[in-house]
């Protein structure tokens, strides 16, 4: 049984370094559907099961969530779109990005009464309004690309709520610990653009290089349609900071990139992004001012095998590079909900605790991304599985929440992640 | 009941007295706050001026559209960002073909000159397009009714554009034409600001010889005065209506492309911001006068270049630059508290307003 | 058939036009987004109707100015402009196998649009049929004039049924499906995606006969219900009342979890637009930045009742306490935000209120204020209303708070417009120099309008905050003030039973249809523009702007014959 997750989890592209904490395997001698109506999907043998993405598809935000979308969909593929010998059928929601539009998505989802697991959202905000409504309709949802560090905390953390993506807490230290002791940097300035996630990232960042001993000179913020950004930099200029973080996204991002060197007083100074403009639209927009910038960014390259293969994958059915990073952690997430189900088939509810491996990558002059030096091995993500059963997939949705002992192994995960982070 | 009243209106007048008051006195406590603290070399603040100047003519040469609409028709054109956008939208594709056919390197002055004519037609054209669509037909509807077919216009437009195009930046070939710089000193200027501020200014002057010199200049100034007697006179209305909306759309066109000179990027959506900018600097100068839309584009763009290190930060707010769109149009209160009709604006009547 | 010239021209020309915009729509990816949904299952998609309406339409406008009276000369001029724009299309196909590349202009000329287009047949035969399509759906509206009036109004009403229907499947299904005794029900009308063939042919033949029963019976039943006695009509009203309140109260638990969302989403726009109404609609005074009012309403209560511990003062308190409190500091902004604006007149209030409303947005957005406002991460652990210990925690609970406060506002509004109060707003809208002559205080008036105006939206945010626990500054823009100035004009300005449709249309619609998310703002774009140019009074005009309408069409009218 083992060696079947671990093919499972092999095949999850983005590195899953070590399948770690998985209780020993309890079998569970004889399944008793749960008397839950909201836990019961009933599945027909020739019903499909249903997976539900709730991403941003449309608008400016658009990219991230197509992006994730069509990295569930190549997971798709690689099952043959087939689990449990009944086809995958994936259909989802568009959550705007927003909290308004995210809980209008949930409440849609959460109507739906096929749905086994939904992948997303793609914006905190969208989970933070839209959470309640699928966690009471007994959803486990797996984002891809929610970074707010909170969405985990065991406090306020919605029953059924996962994460394959990174959180700001670890990318934030990690960059910030990547200026300290491999840059030798001792003075910084930071830019967000009032985005939840960069406001979220650049303030970490702050904190721990503060904690390691460097000087902020300028916390600044912009807007994310502003274009002119020579007056703000004009200002952190007269701080004299080594390295400017600005943890944002492609279109004002880019163009701090290009402007930064333009102003007097920062012809020197060390430029770092983070996985936001981890895109090559990032480098077509920033052309050569890009050459020399950092980006923290989850490391794919430390993947083995896997992970070029999906990008093949990818070429070949979307006819383009992938939009931003978040493809994998949505890949990911769908293969973590793929192998739940197909494993949890008439057994019993368990948790997974995968590591993975986020890195510094340094953009070369030669034009070639080079394995960063600083391995960070300690960032989680959560899974959840599915209880189920061979005539017709029977998932219980709510027994990790209501069996005490499942319970706490619910909170032990969740305790030891916050731990380590 | 008048003694009442009068002492009603005192207390609103009062009012509004002191909050122009308070806010002037943020702004002078503020700079001077940020002057004792000594932190900017004066360098710093000639650049800030130069951007400033350099983003304000830009507004401007867009505000001028605006303002030309407004004068006619007393409606705000809210699908003018969009003209603004399709231009060098439109001219992205030529001058990535002509990227890809080696022409940029070769002939850089070709190239900025061929993507100035192209875009400059395309924002006409759509111009003149959303006008017979969505406003002629409506000439005599009451006020509010074209300005919704012109939000509506704006959004089918962006989204247009969004949807046959993709969402992906447009980035422009590198045009190494402006690449140097002049320098006075500690003070530097590039040519691209040089040429922007020249441009704007000499499609600005051309522009006010334009209205006041030609015929066509005059039969606009002629209806914008008074439609039906402007008919009774011989003037063609519909006309001369579709030449202004033409000619602000070839404004927005260049100005357009001093945008992309600057910035390098295009999407479908980089129209809402400027366009909401350089409305805002015509009412500040003085809705439907083109000189006050000249000033209040330099204005807006100084202000939001300045303003937030000038006046804030010596008064230690946070990030000062996330509130600059709060200071413009707070400067844009101040304005109209003491200016209601702008600052070169003339006290309109009902009728015009 | 005089001048062959004269017969054929139309047609091209609509032909033309109609070409372009089915290209237009096939190069949107309006084509192929929509095609991957059935109406019929097995038998056609979206994707397929919307080419069908296109050259539909073509032929529609092609004689639309020509008298009622059926001719073959009709037919043929449809037909004709059918086949045009159909042959648009054909020479789309083409282009789009000849010339791959252009995808990298027109992102949606893909390998797909054109597998779509070609319904799986060679290029060839597929141009062919497509020619033979356009021709004959484009002679359609002409061939339908031959028909009596009454059932071709029912055979177009019942397609639009059906595609509507076919459409709304997936709502449907899941709607039905939560009822045990209309699961029978869902299984016969629909296939696994779409419509079932069996399912159409019922839905048809149901709309038929109901618009031809209508035409045939409905004016008796309208005569006999004028001519009951007044007590019996009084009786007959307060029937069709109580049972339209029994609807009203009941509807949440009857279409489910996501209608209601979607009533209350509806509902906080009533709300606004009702505030916004009294503004604009009866005080004539064009405010850009109504948002400013709702997000003062979403933070006071967001302040008050919040448990959060990241901001500096978070009162904890129950909703129903902190919504008066919010109301009443609504109100209050709209005077302080009244006040300066009130020597500002037309244009120049639209950008000053637009201004405030942003000033609004990046204050609450910004890390100056971060520590009492939480800034862009916002302002999170508000709870939901509470009745003793019943908590009102998902919209089918919502529903009832916005369904009262609709009421009680629409109420106000109602008594307001006749009142003197509302007679000085509509002398003011009208003229405001006149109406200071009059001696009507423009100072009170215009303040009294703002403060209103400002305290319904306060209502609004203050239900909008506790709804998503959670506020976000992103979510006070500029979009939702246009989105309710928009609302209250296309319903009608200064009417209240058109706010209700305003938002029914413009907020409703596209949350039912979001699954063309894609399109939702480009096709809100243009219903606004074709809206106005059809309908410019709006869709339940107020008596006297009816009237007023009526003259600008009158004057329209002499100004084109001159």
């Amino acid at each position: 049984m083992k060696a079947k997750v671990l093919f499972a989890v092999a095949l999850i592209a983005i590195a899953l370094v070590a399948v770690a904490c998985a209780p020993a395997a309890t079998p569970v001698p004889a399944f008793t559907p749960p008397a839950d109506a909201i836990g019961t999907v009933k599945i027909g043998p020739s019903d499909p099961i249903h997976i539900a993405y709730m991403m941003v598809t449309s608008g400016a935000d658009g990219s991230l969530g197509i992006d994730s979308r069509r990295g569930v969909e190549i997971a798709i593929d690689d099952k043959g779109g087939k689990l449990l010998d009944r086809s995958l059928k994936l259909d989802g929601q568009d959550s705007g990005c927003g909290a308004e539009p995210g809980q209008a998505a949930a409440a849609k989802l959460a109507a739906d009464a096929t749905i086994l697991a939904v992948v997303g959202s793609s914006c905190s905000s969208e989970i933070r309004a839209g959470g309640p409504a699928l966690s009471k309709a007994g959803f486990s949802v797996v984002s891809p690309s929610n970074t707010a560090p909170d969405l985990t905390d065991p406090a306020k953390r919605f029953a059924g709520y996962f994460r394959t993506a990174h959180n700001d807490k670890v990318q934030g230290a990690v960059a910030a610990q990547f200026a300290l002791k491999q840059l030798k940097l001792k003075t910084a300035a930071t830019i967000h653009d009032g985005s939840p996630y960069a406001q979220g990232l650049a303030g970490v960042f702050v904190d721990e290089f503060k904690k390691g001993g460097g000087t902020i000179t300028a916390q600044e913020a912009v807007g994310p349609d502003d274009k002119d950004f020579k007056p703000v930099l004009t200002k952190i200029a007269a701080g004299k900071p080594e390295i400017i973080f600005y943890p944002i996204f492609i279109a004002a991002g880019s163009l701090i990139t290009t402007q930064a060197k333009t102003i007097p007083g920062l012809e020197e100074v060390e430029l770092m992004a983070a996985d936001g403009t981890f895109s090559p639209d990032m480098y077509k927009a920033a052309g050569k001012s890009a050459i020399g910038m950092y980006q923290s960014s989850p490391d794919f390259s430390a993947f083995a095998g896997g992970y070029p293969d999906v990008l093949a994958k990818h070429q070949k059915k979307y006819n383009e590079k992938p939009l931003s990073a978040f493809h994998a952690h949505a890949y990911a997430a769908a293969m973590i909900i793929f192998a739940a189900i197909e494993k949890s088939r008439g057994e019993g509810s368990r948790w997974f605790v995968v590591h993975r491996s986020p890195s510094i990558a340094r953009r070369d002059p030669k034009d070639e991304w080079v394995q960063g030096r600083n391995r960070h091995d300690h960032l989680r993500c959560e899974r959840r599985l599915r209880r189920s059963q061979d005539r017709g997939v029977q998932s219980d949705r709510r027994q990790c929440e209501q069996t005490p002992d499942t319970r706490q192994a619910v909170l032990e995960t969740v305790i030891a992640c916050h731990c380590e982070e | 009941m008048l003694a009442k009243k009068l002492k009603h209106l005192e207390l609103t007048d009062v009012f509004i007295y002191l909050l122009g008051l308070a806010i002037v006195a943020v702004v002078i406590i503020g700079s001077i706050a940020t002057l004792i603290q000594a932190k900017y070399a004066l360098r710093a603040w000639f650049d800030l001026v130069l951007f400033g100047v350099t983003l304000g003519s830009i507004y401007a040469l867009i505000a001028l559209g605006y303002t030309l609409v407004y004068g006619i028709l007393r409606m705000i054109n809210f699908a003018h960002s969009e003209v603004f956008m399709s231009g060098p939208y439109i001219a992205y594709f030529v001058a990535d073909a002509m990227s890809k056919a080696g022409l940029v390197e070769q002939n850089p002055l070709l190239t900025v000159i061929i993507i100035f004519i192209v875009a400059m037609l395309s924002s006409t054209l759509i111009a003149i397009l959303v006008e017979r669509v969505a406003y002629r037909p409506l000439r005599h509807a009451p006020r509010l009714v074209p300005l919704i077919t012109a939000i509506g216009a704006s959004f089918f437009l962006q989204y247009t554009f969004f949807r046959l195009f993709g969402p992906n930046l447009k980035v422009y070939p590198a045009i190494n034409l402006f690449d140097a710089s002049i320098a006075f000193g500690d003070f530097k200027i590039t040519y691209l600001q040089i040429f922007v501020i020249t441009a704007a200014g000499l499609l600005m002057l051309a522009l006010h010889q334009f209205v006041q010199r030609t015929k066509i200049g005059k039969a606009m100034r002629a209806v914008s005065e008074d439609r039906e007697t402007a008919a009774l006179m011989g003037i063609n209305v519909d006309n001369t209506i579709v030449m202004t909306f033409a000619l602000g759309g070839a404004l927005a066109g260049a100005a357009g492309v001093l945008y992309i000179l600057v910035f390098n990027q295009v999407t479908a959506f980089i129209g809402f911001v400027p366009g909401i900018k350089a409305f805002t600097a015509d009412v500040l100068g003085g809705i439907g006068n083109i000189p006050g839309a000249m000033l209040g584009g330099l204005f807006l763009g100084v202000i939001e270049s300045l303003g937030p290190t000038l006046f804030l930060d010596g008064l230690g707010i946070a990030a000062p630059y996330q509130l600059k769109d709060a200071i413009a149009f707070t400067m844009l209160v101040l304005v109209l508290i003491f200016r209601p009709a702008g600052i070169l604006g003339e006290r309109l009547t009902e009728k015009k307003a | 058939m005089n001048q062959p010239k004269s017969f054929w021209n139309p047609a091209l020309k609509l032909g033309i036009i109609g070409g372009i915009a089915v290209v237009f729509i096939a190069l949107l990816g309006m084509i192929e987004a929509f095609a991957t949904r059935d109406i019929i299952a097995d038998v056609i998609d979206m994707g397929r109707v919307l080419v069908f309406i296109s050259f539909f339409m073509t032929g529609h406008f092609a004689i639309a100015r020509k008298s009622g009276a059926a001719s073959i000369e009709n037919v043929l001029q449809a037909g004709v402009a059918g086949l045009v724009s159909a042959a648009f299309l054909a020479a789309l196909m083409w282009l789009l196998s000849a010339m791959p590349t252009m995808r990298a202009v027109f992102v949606n000329a893909t390998p797909v649009l054109l597998k779509t287009l070609l319904f799986g047949l060679d290029i060839t035969i597929a141009s062919i049929g497509l020619l033979a399509l356009g021709a004959a759906v484009g002679a359609l509206p002409a061939g339908l004039r031959f028909l009596p009036e009454s059932p071709r109004r029912a055979l177009i009403r019942a397609s639009t049924w059906v595609i509507l229907v076919g459409l709304l499947q997936e709502l449907l299904v899941v709607t039905f499906k939560t009822t045990e005794s209309l699961q029978g029900l869902a299984t016969l009308l629909f296939a696994k995606t779409g419509l079932s063939i069996a399912g159409a042919v019922i839905v048809f033949v149901l709309i038929v006969a109901f618009e031809l029963w209508r035409d045939r019976y409905g004016k008796t039943v309208r005569v006999r219900y004028d001519h009951l006695p007044t007590i019996q009509r009084r009786a007959t009203n307060g029937v069709i009342l109580l049972s339209l309140l029994a609807i009203l109260l009941a509807l949440p638990s009857i279409l489910g979890l996501f209608f209601s969302e979607v009533l209350v989403q509806v509902g906080l726009y009533v709300l606004m637009g009702l505030g916004l109404n009294i503004v604009v609609g009866f005080a004539g005074l064009l405010d850009l930045g109504y948002v400013a009012f709702f997000a003062i309403g979403a933070y006071t209560v967001g302040i008050l009742t919040s448990t959060s511990t990241e901001i500096a003062f978070a009162g904890g308190l129950p909703f129903w306490v902190g919504l008066p409190i919010a109301i009443a500091i609504a109100a209050f902004a709209g005077l302080v935000l009244g006040v300066p604006v009130l020597k500002v007149r037309g244009d120049y209030l639209a950008i000053v209120t637009l201004g405030f409303g942003e000033i609004i947005r990046l204050l609450a957005l910004s890390d100056f204020l971060k520590p009492y406002f939480a800034g862009a991460r916002g302002l999170e652990l508000i709870p939901k209303p509470f009745i003793g210990s019943f908590e009102l925690d998902g919209p089918q609970q919502l529903y009832y708070v916005l369904l009262v406060g609709c009421v009680i506002v629409a109420f106000i509004s109602l008594r307001l417009k006749t009142s003197r109060v509302g007679r000085a707003w509509m002398a003011m809208r009208e003229d405001e120099d006149v109406a200071q002559a009059m001696g009507i205080n423009l100072v009170a008036t215009k303040l009294l309008a703002f403060a209103m105006g400002a305290s319904f939206a306060g209502i609004g945010g203050a239900i909008n905050a506790s709804k998503l626990a959670i506020i976000y500054p992103h979510s006070m823009n500029l979009l939702v003030s246009i989105n309710v100035l928009a609302l209250i004009i296309i319903g009608g300005m200064g009417s209240i039973p058109g706010v209700i449709v305003g938002a029914l249309v413009l907020v409703g619609l596209p949350e039912l249809l979001r699954e063309f998310a894609d399109f939702r703002l480009l096709v809100y774009g243009a219903v606004l523009v074709l809206m106005m140019l059809v309908r410019p009074e709006g869709l339940l005009p107020e008596a006297r702007r009816a009237l007023e309408l009526e003259e600008f069409k009158e004057e329209e009218k002499a100004t084109s014959a001159a």
